[in-house]
């Protein structure tokens, strides 16, 4: 049986492609600590810093993104930790959103990369694409600043919030879809670790 | 009165843990509170365990130390969550206040409680098994160095011999 758009799929129809809008949307992060969630958010986040030791990109742990960020933002107070992830990614851990609003660490920004599918598997739609509204799940739990960005003239003010704000904030990148900016990379975990350890710590 | 749970937090506190995550159980009820009470340390509220498993490796990039309380329950929560600290060889500490065993008067609580230690196993992480309130000074002891210092993923189970069965 087919599975039908419910009355919350209000939001226009997506009109951006994620090779262009990620890296408008984020500018230079070079300056974040950053987490990325599996599978096309991890691969662009990696691409776009050039294999940055300060961005760990998971590749299984589906919906370690957000925890695992909110873990490196209680950990590192004076560094700006960015939580890049896609949709079907957050969707796994949800609750997580409500762990974020409850801390409410100042210094994490969460993006999340919509094409309301299951991107890696076989591009099935996924419940944002039928209509959940995760902008609104986030501002619910209590995200202080939630922003939706549906198209270009959308995106200065979304990378305002996320270079300017003072505070957790939440914002909804929803794109087309299609593939996201990728290399070929070491997908083990350990050294990945170790590497963004030692560049922060020296250690 | 001190009892174990105070030497406990004391001792985690001691060993330089400032995140505890948590998906509350009455066996954690002293080790909550006092983090909750701790100015110098973050008390973490979970939905669901698997958060947690991410936390602490989130923690770890970050250069702090962190620790999990669950019970025995939530380790079914994050079986697939524990691929992160098995493939990073994350540092990972957990508390698992047991259900489903000794003198147990809840049946829901049996299939988790007695597959506890073998879904850890499976994974990946270490069980340690604390009876009585030396024992959980003894592990803590262990098991820190195990985790800091050797960098492996350790679980401690507070068994219901040490904090008791719940009545029903």
């Amino acid at each position: 049986m087919q599975l039908l758009k419910m009355q919350t799929a209000t939001l226009p129809d997506p009109v951006l492609d994620r090779r262009e809008a990620v890296p408008a949307l984020l500018g230079d992060f070079s300056s974040f600590l950053a987490v990325a969630g599996l599978a096309g958010a991890a691969q662009e986040l990696i691409y776009l810093s050039q294999e940055s030791p300060s961005v760990f990109g998971l590749v299984g742990a589906m919906g370690a993104a957000l925890p695992m960020a909110i873990g490196l933002a209680l950990a590192q107070p004076k560094r700006r930790v960015l939580c890049h992830t896609g949709d079907a990614e957050l969707l796994m851990t949800l609750g997580a959103l409500a762990t974020a609003a409850v801390m409410n660490p100042p210094n994490l920004r969460i993006v999340v990369v919509d094409n309301g599918r299951f991107g890696e598997t076989g591009n099935q739609q996924s419940h944002t694409g039928l209509g959940t509204r995760i902008d609104t799940i986030a501002a619910g739990c209590g995200i202080p600043a939630v922003m939706v960005v549906n198209t270009a003239d959308e995106i200065p003010a979304a990378r305002a919030l996320l270079h300017d704000g003072d505070g957790l904030c939440f914002i909804l990148l929803r794109v087309k879809e299609g593939p996201a900016l990728k290399l070929r990379r070491d997908l083990r975990a350990h050294p990945e670790r170790d590497r963004f350890r030692r560049a922060l710590l020296g250690k | 009165m001190t009892g174990w749970p105070e030497i406990l937090y004391a001792d985690l506190r001691g060993a330089g843990i400032t995140q505890f995550a948590y998906v509350p159980d009455a066996g954690h009820r002293v080790l909550i509170d006092s983090a909750l009470a701790d100015p110098e340390a973050y008390a973490i509220p979970l939905t669901t365990e698997e958060e947690g498993v991410a936390m602490l490796a989130g923690a770890d990039l970050g250069g702090s130390r962190a620790v999990l309380l669950m019970q025995s329950s939530g380790v079914g929560n994050c079986i697939n969550m524990l691929s992160l600290i098995n493939g990073g060889r994350f540092p990972f500490l957990t508390y698992v206040s047991m259900r489903g065993t000794f003198g147990e008067g809840n049946p829901w609580q049996f299939p988790m409680g007695q597959a506890t230690r073998k879904v850890l196993e499976a994974m990946g992480v270490i069980v340690l098994e604390a009876d009585t309130a030396e024992d959980v000074a003894a592990c803590t002891k262990a098991a820190l160095t195990m985790v800091f210092q050797s960098e492996q993923a350790v679980a401690i189970l507070l068994s219901q011999r040490l904090i008791g069965a719940k009545a029903f």
